[in-house]
């Protein structure tokens, strides 16, 4: 069962994902890029992170993807047109991404022990009460310095948005 | 090699998923013109980052792992709301989103 689960969300993931960079229309990769997100927190439940794969579908593919929606949506600005492409990125650079995967996949086969298998349950460290233990003793400092990068973030987007009523 | 029935996949596979992922995602900020797609395929190489540690977490079998993901979380939050006000702005000040037309720099 898990070995299904895994291979039906890696294949929708690796779908929506490819679907995202070829869909021409804004809206269409908005779609794609929540289903590759929904996917990704199946695959965290079978990683045994609950919690993470609840702020996964709540925070990322609930606010953070309502928010890009809604700007398409203010902008209205259609599909995109087709441009004179960057040969520098299209036939150097592509291909070096290929070759990184490739080194990448074959680091990991090297360093990540093949015997142990991943299976649903066999890691239960993350529940909630497990993380905020963790958050509020060793990561304390981390997580107080986030408030501070959340207000700055507020009052930049305040910022860019007041220099539009100016005008 | 692999058990349909029980068991599971090696942790190496959900590694390579994760570069898999991230390399799309680098693909589409290169290939991709529209800075609201742009700016997705960024988002879509965090996810995959995030899936990278939490995999590292199952393998290691400590949930530190989590907390970095936690953290990803929460800067990409913040940075999706200052890039989004950023891209309205440009919206508001060229009229296009199209990346190559935005090019003032060159001239």
């Amino acid at each position: 069962m898990d070995v299904f689960l895994f291979f039906l969300f890696a294949a929708v993931a690796v779908g929506c994902a490819i679907n995202l960079i070829l869909q021409k229309h804004p809206i269409s990769s908005a779609i794609s890029l929540i289903g590759v997100m929904v996917s990704i927190a199946v695959l965290y439940l079978l990683l045994g992170a609950e919690f993470i794969a609840a702020a996964q579908v709540i925070v990322y593919a609930g606010a953070i993807m309502v928010l890009f929606v809604f700007v398409i949506m203010l902008l209205n600005t259609g599909a995109e047109e087709d441009g004179p492409s960057n040969a520098m990125s299209n036939f150097l650079g592509v291909p070096l991404i290929f070759v990184m995967v490739g080194l990448v996949s074959y680091v990991m086969m090297q360093i990540a022990p093949s015997a142990q298998l991943v299976t649903f349950g066999s890691f239960t460290g993350g529940k909630a009460e497990d993380l905020g233990i963790l958050l509020f003793t060793k990561y304390l400092l981390p997580f107080e310095t986030t408030s501070v990068l959340i207000l700055i973030a507020i009052l930049g987007a305040v910022v860019l948005a007041m220099r539009e009523v100016d005008e | 090699m692999i058990d349909l029935a029980g068991g599971g996949v090696p942790i190496s596979w959900y590694l390579i998923l994760s570069a898999i992922l991230f390399g799309i995602g680098a693909t589409g900020f290169l290939i991709r013109r529209n800075i609201i797609a742009v700016f997705m395929c960024i988002e879509l190489m965090l996810n995959a980052v995030n899936l990278s540690f939490v995999a590292f977490s199952y393998m290691w079998r400590q949930v530190d792992g989590h907390i970095f993901t936690f953290f990803v979380m929460v800067v990409a939050a913040a940075e999706a709301a200052v890039g989004l006000a950023i891209i309205l702005t440009i919206f508001k000040n060229r009229g296009t989103l199209q990346l190559d037309r935005i090019n003032s720099l060159k001239n």
